[in-house]
């Protein structure tokens, strides 16, 4: 039996408070609010105490999908990533960089945003990069 | 915000206005309550008798989009009895005759026929905020989201210049944000017009030093906001949308219309999650590790940033985000290669100067507050300090503007939009969380008892809500928390979706929609 329970900081609203996922072999099986988090000093929301509930949801999208004959199918990652850049060099090409538009996330981390707006201003050379802050 | 969460207990006033504090923001609304519980002086202005508003010394429900005339009004009330901050305005402002001008053509009366607010109250709200020691005012989306976003903005902002409430512990002009990181999106440059760090595209200085840190060539030109970028499907000037942990089918506002956009891009791809109204629409689907699956870091709303850690291995085939988008770029020919979310941070921290102070070690423990511009710089808890951003506080003129849609003999009734307490955003998360789905499994519409009455609708009876962009069928909530001649709606379910009704009108200057205001009509369910 492995037990863990990791530090981390919850997806939900701009509180960002600190909270424990408690993984048991691999899944994880509660949430316990982080009592020396300056946010939330030991306590939670309902959401937040409930945050373990979606994360193993078996909706999960768990392979990369693509349209075939106008339904989406499942494929490889080596021919989805292959295909999206494909698509995007296509449209680079034939249309210029500003036919393209990146919507970057309020849920993903600052790591991953920093590198989809570098991607869109670096590899693509368009600024059409914009997210959800006004939504 | 400009100030830190914790320094809201200490406010002997708070302000809150646009913002369902305990639904949105639990854990700041624990702050409210304790200020409350010290003595402090609660001011919550809402269309909807909110949960906060039952603890507050005034409650007052504005008549929608008409919070600049309140405002106005307000500080009419302030000036007019002296009780302004002569001294800030003086030594830390400028343009304040400009703003007198304004604010002089809204007396309270004035200001009380256009909000619905009574004179009583404008007067009261304007006494105890201007005579505070150090007063907090607190927003959320519900001044954002008009046609006036922008105006709305500053018309806070002058009032808490006028008062001196800004730069000092406990004061400030607080947005709540809703996202868990849309302060980061935004730090890292998630805009169309500026770089990581809010740094312009178009000034040619900032561009040049993106150009040798990143190696590439950039545009100078200032891209498109995400509803430019629909229309801009539609027109044909964009063919091609990433969307990376986004549901525009949702969350946008007048979803037709966004539906028919993405059917219109010849490539859609989207990073996700779940599957979602907005991936039913992509060619291609990417599986993400959720939050619970990798490391990297979120900036919440007082700009802490904190450490987010993996708990577990991504599900399936699932990849990090940042995997995929290195993957892609590798094939498009410009090499990336890094080997860590760590890594992608420190080259973040070295071209963002508030951030550039900040590195994983440094987080561990409570996070930092940007800007942090150093190794040992202790981070920010608030800010405007002794000077604003640019030099002095610019106080700006602002007139009441109207909604861009009011009600009509056609559509008589206002809607406004919002969250429920259980749910988040667009409910792909805490839709799928068992307990939280129980509590609420499905969208309702709160009207007023005597709008019932005279509609005839019944408590939970199903009813179509009908605006000039489409109709839902959806239960009834009879309840006066909300005003007469209101309806409100929550915005998390895909299967009655609010934004199917709301009015994509935009401020001109943020681009934000109008999705606190539009007008719609109710009939008994066919």
């Amino acid at each position: 039996m492995d037990y863990q329970s990791v530090l981390t900081t919850c997806t939900y609203c701009g509180c960002g408070c600190g909270l424990y996922l408690e993984v048991l072999d691999g899944r994880i099986t509660h949430t316990l609010p982080s009592k020396t988090s300056p946010v939330n000093e030991g306590k939670l929301c309902v959401k937040g105490w409930y945050i373990h509930e979606f994360i193993q949801h078996p909706n999960r999208l768990t392979t990369p999908l693509m349209r075939q004959d106008g339904a989406l199918k499942e494929t490889s990652w080596e021919s989805a990533l292959d295909y999206a850049a494909s698509e995007l060099k296509r449209i680079k090409e034939a249309n210029g960089p500003d036919a393209i538009a990146f919507l970057t996330s309020a849920k993903c981390t600052n790591e991953d945003n920093y590198l989809l707006q570098k991607l869109a201003r670096a590899a693509i050379g368009t600024n059409n990069v914009d997210h959800c802050a006004r939504l | 915000m400009t100030n830190s969460f914790d320094e809201i207990e200490d406010a002997d006033c708070i302000f809150i206005i646009g913002s369902n504090t305990s639904v949105g923001h639990p854990l700041i609304a624990t702050r409210v309550y304790r200020a409350k519980a010290k003595g402090a002086k609660l001011i919550v202005v809402d269309p909807r008798e909110i949960q906060m508003a039952r603890f507050a010394d005034i409650y007052a429900r504005q008549t929608l989009g008409t919070d600049v005339a309140l405002l106005n009004g307000m500080m009419n009330v302030i000036y007019r009895n002296g009780w302004h901050d002569k001294k800030f305005v003086e030594e830390r402002t400028e343009n304040f005759d400009a703003f007198v001008e304004m604010i002089e053509k809204f007396p309270p009366e004035r200001a009380s026929e256009i909000s619905g607010i009574s004179v009583d109250d404008i007067v009261k709200m304007a006494e105890y905020y201007a005579k505070a020691k150090a007063a907090s005012i607190i927003y959320c989306m519900g001044i954002t989201q008009h046609t006036t976003g922008v105006d709305n903005v500053k018309t806070l902002a002058n009032l808490s210049m006028l008062c001196g409430h800004i730069g000092r512990p406990s004061t400030g002009v607080n947005p709540l944000r809703g996202q868990n990181n849309v302060q980061g999106a935004c730090d890292m440059g998630g805009l169309p017009n500026v770089y990581p760090g809010y740094q312009a595209v178009n000034v040619p200085d900032i561009q040049a030093k993106f150009e040798k840190a990143w190696n590439a060539t950039l545009s100078p030109k200032v891209g498109l906001t995400i509803m430019e970028m629909m229309d801009g499907l539609l027109d044909g000037r964009v063919k091609g949308l990433v969307i990376m942990g986004e549901n525009p089918m949702v969350s946008d506002p007048d979803i037709h219309h966004v539906k028919h956009a993405l059917e219109a891009a010849e490539f859609l791809m989207v990073i996700d999650i779940f599957p979602t109204p907005t991936t039913e629409l992509a060619h291609l689907v990417l599986p993400a590790a959720s939050f619970a699956e990798k490391d990297g870091t979120f900036s919440n709303s007082e700009r802490r940033v904190q450490r987010v850690r993996k708990a577990i291995e991504p599900v399936g085939e699932a990849r990090y985000d940042w995997q995929i988008i290195q993957d892609i770029s590798n094939r498009l020919g410009y090499p990336m290669n890094f080997q860590s979310a760590e890594e992608i941070f420190n080259e973040m921290a070295s071209v963002t100067p508030a951030y550039a102070g900040i590195s994983y070690p440094r987080l561990e423990g409570d996070g930092l507050a940007w800007p942090c511009p150093t190794p040992d710089h202790p981070g920010t808890p608030y800010l405007h300090k002794d000077k604003f951003s640019r030099g002095l506080g610019l106080f700006s003129a602002i007139d009441y503007r109207a909604p861009a849609e009011v009600p009509d003999d056609e559509y008589p009734f206002w809607l406004t939009t919002g969250r429920a307490y259980v749910h988040y955003h667009t409910g792909t998360m805490t839709r799928r969380s068992a307990h939280l789905e129980k509590e609420m499994p499905e969208a309702i519409v709160e009207l007023h008892p005597d709008d019932a009455e005279e509609l005839q609708i019944a408590e939970g009876e199903r009813i179509e809500v009908s605006s000039r962009r489409g109709t839902i069928t959806i239960r009834a909530m009879v309840t006066d928390r909300i005003g007469k001649g209101v309806v409100f709606i929550p915005f998390h379910f895909a299967e009655t979706a609010a934004n199917v009704l709301t009015n994509a009108a935009l401020d001109p200057i943020a681009k934000i929609p109008e999705y606190k205001v539009c007008a719609v009509k109710l009939a008994k369910a066919a």
